[in-house]
């Protein structure tokens, strides 16, 4: 049933289609970016996509383009799901640009600006790209496999007494099973 | 009928007979009257407030030691519950709570969240609100049990009776391991050891 979603969306973007998937009935198409919006469009206005339940990103720092935008779509009507992915930006991060779904749906408002704090990627045309979770303060975006698993960046300046730096006992010689694992250490594993 | 008459100082004083006294320093009673007149201020963050529920509900209440009443206003309140995790976006509003106390004050660090961070050892969240304000006594568990807030909130009246202002860390009242009886899960390396 499902699958037919996936047929229609290849008949109507040829070019702009890249890949298409369908396990476990997840059903994914990974298109262009430059396409996202209109095939963002399509979806609502054609396949009866009324929600946008989700929209994140994930991370592959080993990938290049490096970022998967990944939208979740939901059919109220018909009962039907279906989830649009698009990759962007270079090794680096940068360059990281995808339009702006808010015109759409929006619910797309709050969830690209988490996306932006989270991973730092552009999303053109949104009406108020700020940090939403995170402090305005914040340098970085926090979950980029890059960025250290131990930096933080306090807004008040911790009180100067002995220890006070000392972390949580989260090391093997420290009785945990486990040790705090940057991605950087775990680069070099491979 | 006999003639009801109240002993005069002087009559207590040479008899020790009567209503009775008893002597004390000033600060001893000063200390004895605010350990038991703990006005809180919860600063309730996250799930452990689930279980500050319960310690301030008829089943645990902490009320029974003095320490109910909330005052919703730091101005008001000399002890401070900080319940849960405190992320570094939250931290400028716990200090400014902090300092906006009138003195003497303390500080009630609930929960691992609290004491030390917990498993949040990420970007996002404060290790320990220690870092940020002094805590006079550290109560562990996630969420610590009602028993264990109650018996944090005793060395806390022990301490302001005293007049120390060391922080304290509540211990367990019994190591799990050694009393195998009460039904705690043993932890097995493989099935066949």
């Amino acid at each position: 049933m499902a699958k037919a979603l996936l047929q229609l969306i290849q008949l109507e973007f040829p070019d702009a289609v890249l890949e298409t998937h369908s396990q476990h009935g997840d059903d994914t198409v990974v298109v262009d970016p430059g396409a996202w919006k209109a095939v963002a469009r399509f979806c609502k206005d054609q396949l009866a996509m009324e929600m946008l339940a989700d929209l994140t990103c994930v991370d592959w720092p080993h990938r290049e383009p490096r970022f998967d935008v990944v939208a979740h779509l939901h059919s109220l009507s018909k009962g039907q799901r279906l989830r649009l992915k698009a990759r962007v930006g270079d090794a680096e991060g940068e360059h990281a640009a995808i339009d702006s779904l808010t015109e759409l749906w929006a619910s797309a408002n709050w969830a690209e600006r988490e996306a932006w704090d989270m991973f730092g990627v552009v999303f053109t045309d949104h009406p108020d790209l700020r940090r939403i979770l995170t402090y305005p303060e914040f340098v970085g975006h926090a979950l980029r496999k890059d960025y250290p698993a131990d930096r933080i960046q306090p807004l008040v300046p911790y009180r100067e007494v002995e220890n006070i730096e000392k972390l949580p006992p989260f090391d093997h010689h420290e009785g945990m099973s486990f040790g705090r694992q940057t991605h950087l250490a775990s680069r070099g594993d491979d | 009928m006999g003639e009801l008459k109240a002993p005069t100082t002087q009559e207590v004083l040479e008899t020790g007979q009567g209503q009775g006294f008893a002597t004390t320093k000033f600060e001893d009673l000063l200390a004895w009257a605010q350990k038991y007149s703990l006005f809180m201020y919860p600063f309730v963050t996250a799930c452990c407030g689930m279980e500050f529920m319960s310690v301030s509900g008829p089943r645990f209440d902490h009320s029974r030691f003095g320490a109910e009443v909330p005052r919703f206003t730091p101005r008001q309140s000399d002890l401070l519950w900080v319940v849960g995790t405190i992320v570094q976006r939250q931290a400028p509003v716990l200090k400014r709570i902090y300092e906006q106390m009138a003195e003497p004050k303390w500080v009630l660090a609930f929960g691992t969240c609290a004491s030390v961070g917990g498993f949040y050892d990420n970007y996002a969240c404060v290790a320990g609100i220690d870092k940020i304000i002094p805590a006079d006594v550290y109560i562990p568990g996630c969420p610590p049990r009602p028993e264990a807030v109650l018996d944090g909130l005793l060395l806390l009246q022990d301490k302001i009776q005293s007049g120390d202002r060391r922080p304290g860390i509540v211990k367990p009242r019994f190591d799990p391991v050694a009393r195998p009886d009460m039904g705690v899960v043993q932890l097995r390396r493989s099935k066949h050891g």
